[in-house]
């Protein structure tokens, strides 16, 4: 039992280092995104669908979306005020949201999650028309 | 006894105003004027049960009649231009009669047919090998209109589609194809590196009521429409005209067809 001293010695630094990103990291929880919408989106008030499920469901609408679209070939969608839309991710969605740096990505940075929508579909088409 | 009859009046009794209730509690839930979003086709959409083509090559003068109409497919589909061939695109393209119809090849070939391209593109055959082949159904027959689709999101890129089209329509993104598209149609994605292509008989334009855009650009060497219908144009070129379609021996019925 002579090692007593040096096992817990090297206990406190492992557990020390083991819990460092917690503490160094601590109060500094990273501030949550501010997105910013163009002045034709704010014109627009409200999105497909209300703000509030756009924010938590867009992925699944764009995937009933992609479906409906390709398989179906029923490209109209028609929401709950009857208002008609193009169900297009380029020509609908990121018409209004042309601002992909400011309102696609900081969300998805925020969250860690990299979506390859825009490997195919091109961003920001109004900017360069 | 009793106690039973007893319970079972008490149960039908709330059930009875349960079922009664639902309606009421329904109409609150739901405000006045709004409705549960619905996905309908357009009302432009032309609609057709098997859409097809005929090739007029009487019209065809010389290989360059066939230019407007690849460039206008080209244009508007964002298909890059590639310089080595192993990796070109190819969605409608000329081959030389030999080549598109290599077992009606014959030692005298009528003089007019020898000297021009046909142009080619995918058959939107009525039994598909490509679909069959495929692993990931990225590829299928759409039952409402028999246009052969894409799906570019689901194409895992294993290239059995091109192994098993007898046609060689379909072509596969070696490379990223963006740097290598001459004019951009912001209106129509793109596709990315490990994806198959082909022709899609213009499945985005006819949903808005328009002709496929190598048929508007073909100065009438192209004719579309509904094969199911006996007063199309389609239908009525193939009555008037002797037809011959492509690789028919191997069954897979393609909706292309050529007038020689």
């Amino acid at each position: 039992m002579n090692d007593k001293k040096y096992i817990i010695a090297g206990l406190a630094i492992f557990v020390v280092l083991m819990t460092f990103p917690f503490w160094f990291n601590m109060g500094k929880a990273a501030p949550p995104p501010e997105v910013i919408l163009t002045p034709k989106a704010l014109a627009a008030k409200e999105c497909v669908r209300p703000t509030a499920l756009m924010r938590v469901e867009h992925q699944q609408l764009l995937d009933v979306w992609r479906d409906t679209v390709t398989r179906d070939g029923r490209r109209i969608y028609v929401n709950e005020q009857g208002k008609q839309f193009n169900m297009s991710l380029s020509n609908t969605c990121l018409d209004c949201h042309s601002n992909k740096a400011e309102f696609c990505d900081r969300c998805h940075n925020y969250a860690s999650v990299s979506p390859y929508c825009w490997d195919c579909h091109i961003d920001n088409p109004k900017e360069n028309k | 006894m009793e106690d039973s009859r007893r319970n079972f009046l008490k149960i039908a009794g709330i059930s009875a105003l349960g079922l009664g209730a639902s309606p009421v509690l329904d109409a609150f839930s739901k405000e006045e004027g709004l409705q549960t979003p619905q996905m309908i086709q357009g009302e432009k959409a032309l609609k057709a049960t098997h859409w097809g083509m005929v090739i007029d090559t009487r019209k065809i003068h010389s290989s360059e009649d066939l230019n407007p109409m690849i460039a206008a497919c080209n244009k508007i589909h964002n298909i890059p231009k590639l310089e080595t061939e192993n990796h070109e695109i190819k969605w409608i393209w000329a081959e030389a009669y030999h080549n598109a119809f290599p077992e009606k090849e014959t030692n005298f070939l009528n003089e007019r047919l020898e000297h021009i391209a046909l142009p080619v593109l995918c058959n939107h055959c009525e039994d598909p090998p490509c679909c069959r082949a495929c692993p990931t159904q990225a590829t299928f027959k759409r039952e409402s209109d028999g246009v052969v689709m894409m799906d570019f999101h689901r194409c895992i890129g294993c290239r059995f589609c091109m192994a098993a089209c007898p046609y060689g329509a379909r072509s596969f993104n070696f490379r990223d194809p963006r740097p290598f598209i001459k004019e951009t149609n912001l209106e129509f994605p793109t596709r990315m590196k490990g994806v198959v292509e082909k022709c899609s008989f213009c499945a985005e334009r006819l949903a808005e009521g328009k002709l496929p855009a190598c048929v508007e650009a073909s100065n009438g060497i192209l004719i579309f429409g509904d094969l199911d219908d006996d007063k199309s144009e389609v239908r009525q070129a193939l009555r008037e005209n002797y037809t011959i379609r492509r690789k028919q021996n191997l069954g897979t019925g393609p909706s292309v067809y050529y007038i020689v």
